[in-house]
């Protein structure tokens, strides 16, 4: 037993970089990927934050451990600050439960408190506590081999437990109550979860410093949540950024003079974020934008087309050509703005205009998109009278919306549930385009 | 009259500078307390702690141009890199689907390490920004400053100072407390009397910030965090009544002043921290005892506590 123990500690000896530099780099990466995993879970689980509070918390263990180990091990200031985080993260959790205190209140408490209870303790030991700066402001360079065996054993068990856990971690993360219904046991499992994290961080600090260890958890997290809607792919990508901030951060602070390797860490984690933020293809926000352009412009030409079977509605379908004037009249808005209407549609096979162009008519396809538009309308007016009681004069707004979205299914069912209506609430046909090859004495061909 | 020595010690020590210590400590603590308590409830307690990290980069900043540390331009940068990480974290959080929590960390972590590295870059290691004063803050130095000669005593400079902000922040609550009291309750009813959210939240979101630099130089930059949230979370629990907490908020903020010299005294441990110490376990008190929410009262009406009202349901904004 003991020789695989010695086996193992020899195992790990043999990953341990020789240099300086390789020392920190590897420091760099094991932290990417331990706090890449976790902070998955804590992004999901809205305790974004717990991480700072943690680190802040853990300040009087460090003091109690400058204090009361004789010769400064880091061991035994370790296991004091393990204690003091932990005890944190509780006082969290049952701030949270027993009162209404709302988790950003109750992180904040413990946070600044634990701290200034650190520092009032600290101020009364200066001579004591000299390495408590050192030990907040974190320095990565100064990781040693222990140091470094520590972070090794610690992301191997976080990697390991998670590995075997992720399926209740996860259910628990989205819904707790759910989960406790299952049979999972939660509050073991949240034991866990917290404890492994108290743990991640403390070794975390004296790498990055107190600030920081937020940004090792949080940013490539929510990095990789903006890029897939797959747990076990988030947990993955989320890793790689990790180690990727790490890895570069470590590069570009040995490259250049005297630049402290935690920060730029976490700015190269902040850089990978503030692309995906803007080009992630789905929730990235140019895709958004884009997004949100797109369907403007198809509400915009699809309000026009309504307006030219409005005006055609409204001459009895006498004439077969509209003048862009009239156009420009029936939706408020100035000819250019109109003309331009005109072309996207025109573009798209919906009208034609005639060769003077001031005026156009509907084609077929613009027939059967304005009467589905304005059958989605009325049939959505006539729904919200008869079934959801609303006045007649309050129906209008909110088909002015829902018109452009309604599926052809849910008109179906609209049709089928209103016994197949020919009036609106306000006496206007329904105009029916499944008609329209048939009747086409209603529509001036 | 052993007990009696103990009281008396801080004014037998210190004389007159007890009086400047209680009163800058309760300076500071005051304007923190109110606003906090809106902080509170508008659930954006940790929004106090992204502006006091954040302020870092504004400051090198304006070191850098102006080359003064005294420079009035270092409060103007420290309250513009404040109100950035705010526009950040709403750039971030109304844009995609990262919830507000993980939006602040990753905004004030980001400033924080942009000021470490600006302060390595622009100003070099001649120049320390004293990191002792980020976290200790100057309150113990307060008796060493400049005075004035005000109404026949030297006042402290500092006093004064946090005086007007004082003042200037009651004010602005008197003014707009009834914006304020709606907006946080219901922001939707807010909007439909016109009063823009927008405008609202970033008004808000400035005078937090101006506070937070003001108190930054005399409690540093993590403790100010316990003076905006500790006070109205006390008082959160004392209370359903908004205008009852502020004034809950603002006796604790003189008692944890008061409180905070007595210990600073008998300890001899920094003043700044001694004041949180004694907020925090006015919070406990609260927290055990509290006429609202106090565990003990729950404990012995044996009901159960109010089992996950805090985390995943709806909110109510």
């Amino acid at each position: 037993m003991f020789e695989d123990v010695s086996f193992l500690a020899s195992m790990i000896d043999l990953l341990i970089p020789g240099s300086g530099s390789g020392k920190a780099i590897m420091a760099a990466v094991l932290l990417g990927a331990s706090c890449g995993l976790l902070g998955c879970f804590v992004v999901l689980r809205r305790v974004a934050l717990m991480g700072d509070a943690v680190s802040h918390a853990v300040l009087p263990g460090v003091v109690a451990g400058l204090i009361y180990s004789a010769e400064r091990s880091p061991g035994v200031i370790f296991l004091f600050a393990a204690a003091a985080g932990l005890l944190g993260a509780c006082l969290v959790r049952l701030m949270m439960f027993s009162t209404r205190l709302k988790s950003d209140a109750a992180l904040g408490i413990v946070l600044a408190t634990f701290f200034a209870f650190g520092i009032m303790w600290q101020s009364r030991n200066q001579q004591d506590t000299v390495g408590v700066m050192n030990f907040l402001f974190g320095n990565i360079g100064s990781i040693d081999a222990s140091d470094l065996r520590m972070m090794l054993v610690t992301t191997l068990i976080l990697v390991v437990t998670m590995f075997f856990l992720r399926r209740p971690l996860l259910m628990m993360s989205f819904d707790e109550g759910f989960s406790r219904g299952l049979g999972y046991p939660v509050k073991i499992l949240n034991g866990v979860f917290y404890f492994l994290l108290t743990f991640s961080v403390v070794v975390a600090l004296q790498a990055v410093g107190v600030v920081l260890v937020s940004a090792m958890l949080i940013t490539p997290a929510a990095a990789a949540y903006l890029l897939t809607d797959r747990f076990e792919r988030m947990l993955i990508l989320s890793v790689v950024f990790g180690v990727a901030s790490g890895i570069s951060g470590g590069l570009v602070s040995a490259e250049v003079n005297g630049l402290p390797t935690g920060p730029v860490i976490a700015l190269s984690a902040t850089l990978l974020f503030g692309i995906i933020y803007l080009l992630a293809p789905r929730h990235g926000v140019l895709s958004k934008v884009a997004r949100t352009l797109r369907r403007g412009m198809r509400v915009r030409r699809e309000n026009t087309l309504k307006a030219i079977y409005q005006i055609h509605e409204g001459e009895g379908f006498a004439h077969e050509e509209v003048s862009v004037l009239m156009l420009a009249r029936k939706r408020g808005q100035t000819e250019e703005k109109v003309n331009k209407d005109c072309k996207a549609l025109l573009s798209r096979g919906f009208i034609e205009m005639a060769e003077d162009g001031v005026s156009l008519h509907l084609s077929r396809l613009g027939w059967k998109r304005a009467m589905e538009i304005v059958r989605n309308h009325r049939l959505w007016e006539l729904y919200l009278t008869n079934e959801a009681d609303y006045a007649e004069d309050h129906v209008h707004e909110d088909a002015e919306k829902i018109e452009h979205i309604l599926e052809p299914g849910i008109v179906r069912q609209l049709e089928q549930h209103l016994d197949f209506p020919e009036l609106d609430p306000h006496g206007k046909p329904i105009p029916q385009p499944a008609h329209l090859v048939t009747q086409s004495s209603v529509v001036p061909s | 009259m052993k007990t009696l020595e103990y009281i008396t010690l801080p004014w037998d020590v210190l004389g007159l500078g007890a009086l400047w210590l209680i009163l800058m400590a309760f300076f500071v603590a005051l304007p923190c307390s109110q606003m906090g308590s809106f902080l509170i409830l508008r659930r954006m307690a940790l929004t106090g702690d992204a502006i006091s990290h954040s302020v870092f980069p504004g400051v090198v900043i304006a070191f850098f141009i102006t080359g003064d540390l005294a420079s009035p331009w270092l409060i103007v940068g420290a309250g513009l890199a404040g109100l950035a990480s705010t526009v950040i974290i709403e750039l971030i959080h109304k844009w995609t689907r990262v919830k507000q929590d993980a939006a602040t960390g990753i905004s004030f972590t980001a400033l924080f390490a942009l000021g470490v590295v600006l302060m390595e870059l622009l100003l070099g290691k001649n120049v320390d920004l004293d990191l002792e004063c980020v976290l200790h803050g100057r309150l113990g130095l307060l008796l060493e400053e400049d005075r004035v000669l005000l109404f026949g005593s030297l006042v402290p400079m500092p006093v004064l100072v946090m005086a007007g902000v004082a003042v200037f922040t009651m004010l602005l609550l008197g003014l707009f407390f009834r914006v304020m009291m709606l907006s946080s309750f219901d922001a939707d009813l807010a909007a439909s009397y016109g009063y823009r959210p927008a405008v609202i939240h970033y008004g808000m979101m400035f005078v937090v910030s101006f506070i937070v630099v003001a108190a930054f130089q005399a409690v540093g930059a993590i403790l100010v965090i316990a003076l905006l949230i500790l006070p109205g979370a006390a008082a959160y629990l004392c209370t359903y009544r908004l205008k009852v907490m502020l004034a809950i908020a603002a006796l604790h903020a003189l008692i944890s002043a008061v409180g905070g010299l007595y210990l600073h005294v008998w300890f001899n441990s920094n003043m700044a921290a001694s004041v949180v110490v004694c907020g925090g376990v006015l919070f406990l008190l609260a927290w055990l005892l509290g006429p609202v929410d106090g565990v003990v009262w729950k404990w012995f009406k044996d009901e159960p506590p109010a089992l996950e009202e805090s985390s995943d349901k709806v909110g109510n904004r």
